[in-house]
């Protein structure tokens, strides 16, 4: 065959060799990266050392269960963690049904040409590109003063309880906020799971609804637990949305109702950080409270790894 | 050549082996058309020389017979044939066994030829060189309608069998006349009559080789009555 | 499994008249006229494409996910067609069950996965279901292996045992037809032999249809084989007649391998 006579003209192979170009240019690949990743890991690096450098000194469980005291240059922050928890509860119990149903709407219903489901989906898109600060505008002009005055007209015979900077009005608003994240990761989830299974349970005679509920959202449930621990995550430290809506610097008393305000730590830090009369007294308070805000940050980042990782095994090996 | 489908199969062994199993039974009823030439030659022109050709001549037909079978074994383990290749292969055994035998009872006649013409010859030959050259015409049209896949010749071919049959009782009917006649004759009828009987049977043979034609290019067994196709 | 007998016409359980199957435009298959025989088993063979998935998937209704799927004609099932106003295809899947190419246990435990069917159409007296799931895994012969694990994860299970667990689920729920769309594709040669071993059991008391691109296991499974091509029914007869002497040119082509 004429394969060997071409063979016959060509220099004898090495055997099992690259050439140089080869192993230069792996070796190069491999050194950018590496290199890049450690730039992040360096700059990540930078920020904790200083934060923790400055902030661990202050760090004891006494600060995290009382209240700031003597303008802010002394005491802890436990005031500022009981609203984060509420609002962000709050936020949960609003946003993540309502982002879940949306994505099982659209994609295990919509049909997928439809206008309808083009415009849901570029509205969904839009939505996550909106600045943090024109949600904090419209959760104030929207929430606060038509539908927080509305209700204090109908049922408060005017007097000012809704009407103004309330716990349920930033969490509705960091709910709309958060409202992509979750869509986008359920819809992902969703995707994830394979339609043989869609299709076995539909052969067994089960409706879609069906389908839906005992089939596709526990095998996605990873997906939305981590979609819903993300949501968390950017609640917990977002403060534009939150500045006009029902955050307050300093309150005498934990929120109790859902018209009452509430302190965060991220707000915290932002007050601390620019209008505190004596910035050197509270530069600790505000190192510690950024540490406090990163370490839950982190922790509900891994968190979500971790669940992810975990609920992946568990329902088996992709196909 | 004509094959009974017309197309080839895709995979190009297996067509070869189908191919090559066809020559091979061609071979071997060319051969065994040539041991009946031969040993009715022997016959009639007293020719000893070539029936003791002819028997020697029968071992290359044994050899054909077990290379077809070995053959066939093959395909078949190989191959899993199904429809039109199935009724090729399960009748290319049987057709081996009869030509098989076909060259067997040529080498028959041979020995009894032998022993005739160690004597004068006992009458001319009229009947039995007809009778022969009605059997290897039969034979001959059954092998042509094989490689013709050609049902109806092979139906004319087990019609012609009457015939064949006729003669014998015929040329049985004149030597009981002669043995009759004058017991000095009785060896060389009962040569004869024996030879005559060899070939109603190489008749009988062809005539199973026509209907194995006519299942395989039809489909339709027509063995053991029923002889007529609808 | 011994061939129908050649004098006795079995009842029927499927009745398809003219069915045909549209994506859009463009035809699928069809149209298909053929009675299916009750309790016995029914393949469709043919080259990639024919069109045989597509019309098996028509019986249990499956071809409706398919958005831009069109279906005419009528398909009976003891006298109840299938395709007419008002019928809800849940329904129709609950008296014709299907079993898949690849396997698709549900990531749940073994006998969670077999009672699924059960819960899913209401039952709920857990002693029935245990009952029912240990029936089902028999007939699948799948219960000596299992039934000493049966709250272990199903995707545990090798693959010729996950689709026998496919087959114990859809029994389960007592259908009254089984589809079979190519179920022993994926599997090993020794796996394949208990699919077929199972089919060749279950086919006394379930009408068995089966999509199959292996002819061999037509010939060897099947009392009955439809052959498809380009989407058309060419020829549909018994087995041993289809292998041995077709009727039509083009099935005698696909068979003997002169395709191509």
């Amino acid at each position: 065959m004429s394969a060997v006579g071409a063979a016959a003209a060509k220099p004898a192979p090495r055997a099992f060799g690259r050439t140089m170009g080869n192993r230069l240019g792996d070796a190069a690949m491999a050194l950018s990266s590496g290199l890049a990743a450690a730039l992040v890991l360096a700059i990540l690096a930078v920020i904790l050392f200083d934060v923790i450098k400055n902030g661990v000194a202050h760090l004891s469980i006494t600060f995290l269960t009382q209240a700031p005291r003597e303008g802010m240059t002394a005491g802890g922050i436990f005031p500022a963690i009981v609203g984060m928890v509420e609002m962000v509860v709050l936020m949960t119990v609003a946003g993540v049904p309502v982002g879940v149903a949306t994505a099982i709407y659209l994609h295990e219903y919509a049909p997928a040409k439809a206008r309808l489901t083009r415009l849901i989906r570029i509205a969904v898109a839009n939505l996550a590109g909106v600045p943090s600060i024109v949600f904090g505008l419209f959760g104030l002009g929207f929430f606060v003063q038509f539908l927080g005055a509305g209700i204090d007209k109908v049922f408060f015979h005017g007097e000012k309880v809704y009407g103004q900077p309330a716990l349920i009005w930033a969490a509705l608003t960091m709910a709309v906020l958060t409202l992509p994240v979750v869509i986008v990761a359920t819809e992902e989830a969703l995707r994830a799971v394979p339609n043989e299974l869609r299709e076995a349970s539909l052969a067994l005679g089960a409706t879609k609804f069906q389908t839906v509920i005992h089939v596709v959202v526990p095998q996605a449930s990873a997906g939305i637990l981590t979609g819903m621990i993300l949501a968390v995550s950017r609640g917990a430290g977002e403060v534009a949305p939150i500045l006009f809506t029902g955050a307050a610097y300093f309150l005498p008393e934990l929120p109790k109702h859902l018209s009452s305000q509430f302190m965060t730590p991220s707000y915290h830090v932002y007050v601390l950080a620019t209008q505190s009369p004596d910035v050197d007294a509270t530069k600790p308070i505000l190192y510690t409270t950024v540490l406090v805000l990163l370490a839950l940050t982190f922790v509900l980042n891994i968190a979500a790894i971790v669940v992810r990782a975990r609920m992946r095994r568990q329902s088996g090996l992709a196909h | 050549m004509r094959t009974v489908t017309s197309r080839e199969h895709t995979n190009r062994e297996y067509e070869q082996e189908l191919r090559r199993l066809r020559e091979q039974l061609l071979l071997m009823g060319a051969k065994v058309e040539e041991i009946i030439r031969g040993s009715i030659r022997a016959l009639t022109e007293r020719e000893t020389a070539v029936a003791e050709q002819m028997i020697a001549f029968d071992k290359k037909i044994n050899q054909l017979e077990l290379e077809i079978d070995e053959l066939c074994m093959q395909i078949l383990a190989r191959r899993q044939p199904v429809a039109s290749d199935l009724r090729f292969i399960t009748m290319a055994l049987k057709l081996v066994t009869d030509l098989e035998r076909i060259g067997d009872l040529g080498v028959n006649i041979c020995e009894r030829v032998i022993e005739l013409n160690a004597e004068p010859p006992l009458k001319p030959y009229v009947d039995m060189p007809n009778m022969a050259r009605e059997v290897q015409e039969m034979l001959h049209e059954a092998l042509d309608a094989f490689v013709a896949a050609d049902a109806d010749r092979a139906q004319r071919v087990i019609v012609r069998d009457r015939n064949v049959d006729a003669y014998y009782t015929q040329i049985f009917r004149e030597l009981l006349t002669y043995m009759m006649e004058d017991p000095r004759n009785i060896f060389r009828a009962t040569r004869l009559q024996s030879i005559a009987k060899y070939l109603e049977r190489i008749g009988d043979h062809v005539t199973n080789l026509g209907e194995m034609v006519v299942f395989m290019v039809k489909g339709k067994d027509i063995r053991h009555g029923g002889r007529q196709l609808e | 499994m011994s061939a129908p007998a050649a004098n006795v016409t079995p009842a029927t359980k499927l009745i398809v008249r003219d069915l045909t199957v549209y994506y859009g435009e463009k035809k699928g298959v069809g149209p298909v006229t053929m009675d299916i025989a009750e309790k016995h088993v029914t393949a469709f063979i043919g080259p990639s494409g024919c069109g045989k998935s597509t019309f098996l998937r028509s019986l249990n209704r499956m071809n409706e996910l398919i958005p831009s799927c069109r279906i005419t004609g009528e398909v009976k099932l003891d006298g109840d067609t299938i395709y007419g106003a008002g019928v809800d295809p849940v329904s129709v899947r609950r008296r014709i069950g299907m079993v898949f190419q690849r396997s698709n246990p549900f990531p749940k435990s073994i006998s969670e996965n077999v009672a699924y069917g059960l819960r899913i159409g209401g039952l709920k007296d857990e002693r029935e279901i245990a009952m029912r799931v240990e029936r089902a895994l028999q007939h699948a012969a799948l219960w000596d292996e299992v039934k000493d694990r049966l709250n272990d994860n199903a995707l545990g299970l090798s693959g010729g045992q996950q689709q026998r667990l496919c087959i114990a689920r859809a029994l389960a729920v007592e259908p009254e037809v089984l589809l079979m769309d190519e179920p022993a594709s994926a599997l090993d040669p020794i796996a394949t032999a208990h699919i077929e071993e199972l089919i060749n059991e279950i086919s006394s008391d379930y009408t068995v249809v089966i999509v199959t691109h292996n002819m061999q296991q037509a010939a060897r499974v099947a009392d009955y084989t439809a052959f498809f091509y380009m989407g058309e029914l060419v020829e549909f007869d018994r087995t041993d007649v289809l292998f041995t002497k077709p009727s039509n040119q083009r099935t005698e082509d696909y068979i003997t391998g002169r395709f191509g």
